[in-house]
């Protein structure tokens, strides 16, 4: 059972996504369960191949038995293992909390709700584990055909938002396509390690420069760095409460392993080490994506669109962190690859939870929320943190190595770009606390009558479905931050590549 | 020195955070709610209480927790600095309990039980401020306060709380986050760790450029400590209920930022350090000028509240200068007159409090012939004046002694003239409030009718809190051995 967790983890969702599909016409009450069971197993399977990976070592795995080069290999180090861990416990959990989200909103879809969640996932989870490059093509259009879809739910103008994704995505893929198809051209592979091989002896060649470029380019698509952002914002906005708080934690983030994949085990850093104007022209645009995010989301009135731009600002940092050049800007692109999913997730949680009591997000329908939803919002806070970057939750942490990335390769724009997104990022929270504990404002100036107590307002708090995943998830937060030390040194640091100092 | 290891530091911590469960718990029984946090602030002191006698037999007691950053793990070690500042906090946290008590159910105030909530997390913050082992730990505490104490400043939820709040976070955590944080980073950098050490972690280690652009990141970004000019945080955080102020803004926030510029001075720079390039002199002249300007503009405040909020940045100033010195007997001026001026400001906050509370005034103009009215609070008042000027028969006239003899000790001569000079601006500042209550004719008429000082657990612990000031200067222990013991382990000797 263990020596199959590999296939278990694509094969388990996929098959309960069928399931899901046919409980959908017949029984639409068993969606939900199904569904939890399939991202159960694969959650599971993940875990346990983190366990795994962790005392024993890397896994390989023959999909049907055929050997590489030519059959698909999945093959999971420290690096994915834990990417994939994290991004099922991720699925997992919000699909637990999506119960009350998807029933308010779309009861008279939930087969297909639930079908094009779980085919995400796999999707999601296929493209962290896999060794193939052409079939994480395929996994990368699975999960990006069913996002749009997802997307495409949200009432409004999210069609229009979700077709503006599905153009650009698109493109993104068909340029990440056309890299691979280079790839194959000069080598005759598209299995990765083999890639690696093979691709040393060429590393001067213009082709494979190209493929790295399309390669890459692609991928910054998909995953809204800046300036290729602009689908973003409008697409996780407006997609329904529950897909949002999947996709924007997970989508970007998977994107960002599979760049930071492509670029230590495809092309390697004696590769990339020698793209030095690309390089310096990447740390540059990753300060103007940090700084823009956050000038963007300093302009957002709501706060699904404001937590959006700070996706955008937050790609920036990790494709920085990868592309410093060195090892501790490396290891805080990883970190906050991580933490940057559970803390995107906690705070995308939080405001499906206000949407689902107050129908709205924008900033005036916030009024009096630490009075009526003190636990979204004592989470809220939480996540705020993390963002900001306030010991001891994790998004600390990983600050603090990519700045000192920034500080070992003297990127000073680099280290400045972080700190003034912090400094932001705590206007952007604390605007919208204010709103919560503030107003409605209490009568009077203060002294002459504060003791008129502020208009009762009961707690009505969102499902308890809801709250205890957001709670986990703000825990999480904490836990992570405080997991750091052994994070960096049992999963981080084994898959530093010995290239870079 | 000798370590013990032992998991007290730690209790002594969490014991109010352990706290919050039950103090939400029993919202609904205002009695029952504040006798946790009695419960609380009482087993605090006596853990902190309990460290005292392994540092009185020159031991330090260490408690390592997590190790999160390699050279940078959360861990405690309480030094002698560290118990003096613990014990000042914790012992404070009681009075200004029971003062809690009479103010905020004097003024029938909304939210008692978030009130009560921050409050315990913010002594547990400043505790570990106290016992942080390096500057990594100390940040994660000084955030946790700065965090902790926003709902507390902004306690009256209204337009005037909305905008001093906004001012107190944009200076705290603008500074800490753009300017401390960035320094850790760089002294990490340097130095591959950040536990404190008596020679100071970055000694030998940067050059005398970074040291000199470091050392002021540090003093502006912990910018609790009030030095000019990321002062004005503090009188806009004056519109916070008064034992708020009392606790927080006239101890424990505000002594943070000292502390935290004591560690940066002895833990992370090394008085060595410091000395052979001069750089204590240049922090001590910022910190005479916060002095002079902070004492004038004092003298023109009419809001009781915002003139000891302008003193208090004045005498914190005392505490940096007193370190910056360098010299032993100025560093244990310094360091002890974070306990004398703790006892002798809190009185004087809480008999502010105490007679909004009584009378509902807010400005000394409005205060004449109130001694008629209020006698005990005035002369608690007095007491807690004759302190921070530094005055016999109180407390304060011990550490001011002691930063005199360090400035003699130093050979600055310039500096000497700003304690002298900024003694007398504080007796000018103070003293005509007193005189004004006792001896001039009541400007209402309602204070002829005879002693009405309000509810008891007012003005009853401003008295108390007045004794102790009394009492410490016939016998300042053991604040004055903690202070000596922790600037002889600097290797500086008495």
């Amino acid at each position: 059972m263990t020596q199959h967790f590999p296939a278990l983890l694509v094969t388990a969702p996929l098959l309960c996504a069928l399931l899901v599909s046919i409980a959908g016409w017949l029984r639409p009450r068993l969606c939900l369960p199904i569904a939890l069971v399939g991202l159960g197993v694969a959650t599971l399977a993940a875990t346990g191949m983190l366990a795994q990976v962790l005392t024993s070592g890397p896994i390989g795995y023959r999909l049907g038995g055929w050997d590489p080069p030519w059959g698909i290999y999945y093959f999971l180090d420290q690096l994915n293992a834990v990417v994939a861990a994290v991004v099922a416990w991720v699925a997992l959990v919000n699909l637990a909390a999506s119960h009350r989200a998807v029933q308010a909103d779309y009861e008279d879809k939930q087969g297909p709700f639930y079908t094009l969640y779980v085919l995400a996932v796999t999707g999601l989870l296929g493209m962290v584990a896999t060794g193939d490059a052409f079939n994480l093509y395929v996994l990368l259009e699975i999960s990006s055909l069913t996002g749009y879809a997802l997307i495409g739910l949200g009432p409004n103008r999210a069609p229009l938002s979700s077709l503006n994704y599905l153009f650009l995505g698109t493109i993104g893929a068909s340029f990440y396509l056309l890299g691979v198809g280079y790839l194959y051209i000069v080598t005759g592979s598209l299995n990765m390690a083999d890639l690696a091989e093979l691709l040393k002896p060429l590393y001067g060649s213009l082709a494979v420069t190209t493929a790295f470029s399309l390669i890459v380019v692609g991928l910054w698509m998909k995953m809204a760095f800046f300036p290729l952002h602009a689908w973003l914002p409008n697409a996780y906005s407006q997609a329904p409460g529950p897909a949002a708080s999947l996709l924007a934690p997970l989508m970007t983030k998977v994107m960002v392993y599979v760049m930071i994949r492509m670029m230590l085990s495809v092309f390697t850093v004696d590769f990339v080490g020698t793209q030095a104007v690309l390089q310096q022209a990447v740390g540059w645009l990753a300060v103007a994506a940090i700084v823009a995010g956050a000038l963007f989301a300093l302009a957002q009135r709501d706060l699904k669109r404001m937590l959006a731009y700070i996706v955008v600002g937050e790609v920036g940092y990790m494709v920085g962190g990868a592309w410093l050049g060195n090892r501790i800007g490396m290891t805080g692109a990883v970190l906050h690859l991580i933490n940057d999913a559970v803390m995107t997730f906690c705070v995308f949680l939080a405001a499906g939870c206000i949407f689902q009591k107050i129908r709205g997000t924008a900033f005036e329908d916030l009024q009096g929320l630490f009075k009526k939803m003190p636990w979204t919002m004592a989470a809220l806070a939480v996540g705020a943190l993390a963002i900001i970057g306030v010991p001891p939750t994790c998004g600390f942490f990983s600050k603090w190595y990519l700045i000192r990335g920034g500080l070992e390769a003297g990127h000073w724009g680099f280290v400045c770009a972080l700190l003034f997104s912090s400094l932001v990022n705590v206007v952007l929270f604390f605007r919208l606390f204010e709103i919560a504990f503030f107003e409605p404002m209490a009568e009077g100036n203060g002294h002459g009558d504060h003791h008129g107590h502020a208009p009762a307002v009961a707690i009505a708090e969102a499902p308890l479905s809801m709250l205890l995943p957001l709670m986990a998830a703000a825990l999480g937060l904490v836990a992570l931050g405080l997991a750091t030390g052994p994070l960096v040194k049992y999963v981080i640091t084994p898959v530093m590549p010995t290239g870079l100092w | 020195m000798s370590l013990v290891h032992s998991i007290v530091p730690l209790l002594a911590v969490l014991v109010s955070l352990a706290a919050l469960p039950g103090i939400i718990l029993a919202r609904g029984r205002p009695n029952l709610r504040e006798t946790v946090t009695f419960a609380a602030a009482g087993l605090k002191l006596i853990l902190v209480a309990s460290l005292l006698p392994y540092l009185l037999n020159g031991q330090e007691v260490a408690c390592d927790l997590v190790r999160v950053l390699p050279g940078a793990p959360l861990a405690f070690k309480v030094d002698a600095f560290g118990l003096l500042f613990a014990l000042v906090s914790s012992s404070l946290w009681i009075v200004t309990s029971a003062y809690s008590i009479g103010y905020m159910r004097g003024l029938d105030e909304h939210s008692q039980t978030r009130y009560y909530c921050f409050f315990a997390v913010a002594l547990s913050a400043t505790i570990g401020v106290a016992f942080s082992a390096n500057l990594f730990t100390l940040y994660l505490f000084y955030e946790m306060l700065s965090l902790a104490t926003y709902p507390l400043v902004t306690h009256h939820q209204d337009a005037e709380a909305r905008t001093s709040g906004r001012k107190y976070l944009f200076y705290i955590m603008g500074t800490s986050i753009g300017l401390a944080l960035p320094a850790m980073i760089i002294a990490y950098q340097q130095a591959g760790t950040l536990a404190f050490s008596p020679a100071g972690f970055l000694a030998g280690k940067v050059s005398p450029l970074m040291a000199g652009v470091l050392l002021f990141m540090f003093i502006f970004g912990f910018a609790k400590a009030g030095m000019m000019p990321v002062h004005s945080w503090l009188p806009a955080a004056m519109v916070a209920p008064t034992p708020v102020s009392a606790l927080l803004h006239a101890v424990a926030v505000v002594k943070v930022g000292v502390f935290c510029i004591l560690r940066v001075i002895t833990g992370v720079f090394g008085v060595g350090l410091l000395k052979s390039l001069d750089l204590g002199l240049a922090v001590a002249w910022v910190a005479a000028f916060t002095i002079i300007v902070a004492s004038l503009i004092a003298l023109s405040q009419d809001g009781l509240k915002r003139r000891l909020a302008f003193s208090t940045i004045g005498q914190l100033s005392y505490i940096v200068l007193g370190l910056a010195l360098l010299s032993p007997k100025g560093m244990i001026g310094g360091s002890l007159h974070i306990a004398m001026h703790a006892f002798g400001k809190i009185t004087l906050f809480m008999c502010a409090g105490a007679i909004f509370v009584a009378t509902g005034k807010k400005n000394i103009s409005e205060m004449t012939g109130i001694g008629k009215r209020m006698p005990w609070t005035m002369a608690a008042f007095l007491v807690g004046s004759l302190s921070v000027i530094g005055l016999p028969p109180a407390g304060g006239f011990i550490s001011k002694w002691y930063l005199v003899l360090g400035c003699l000790q130093a050979g600055s001569i310039g500096l000497l003239v700003v304690l002298l000079v900024s003694s007398l601006l504080n007796a000018a500042y103070f003293l005509p409030i007193v005189y004004r209550a006792y001896f001039k004719p009541p400007s209402e008429a309602a204070w002829l009718e005879g002693r009405h000082e309000g509810p008891a657990a007012a003005w009853v612990p401003p008295l108390i809190t007045a004794a102790c000031s009394l009492i410490l200067f016939f016998y300042p222990q053991p604040f004055l051995r903690l202070a000596q013991m922790a600037v002889a382990g600097l290797g500086g000797g008495q």
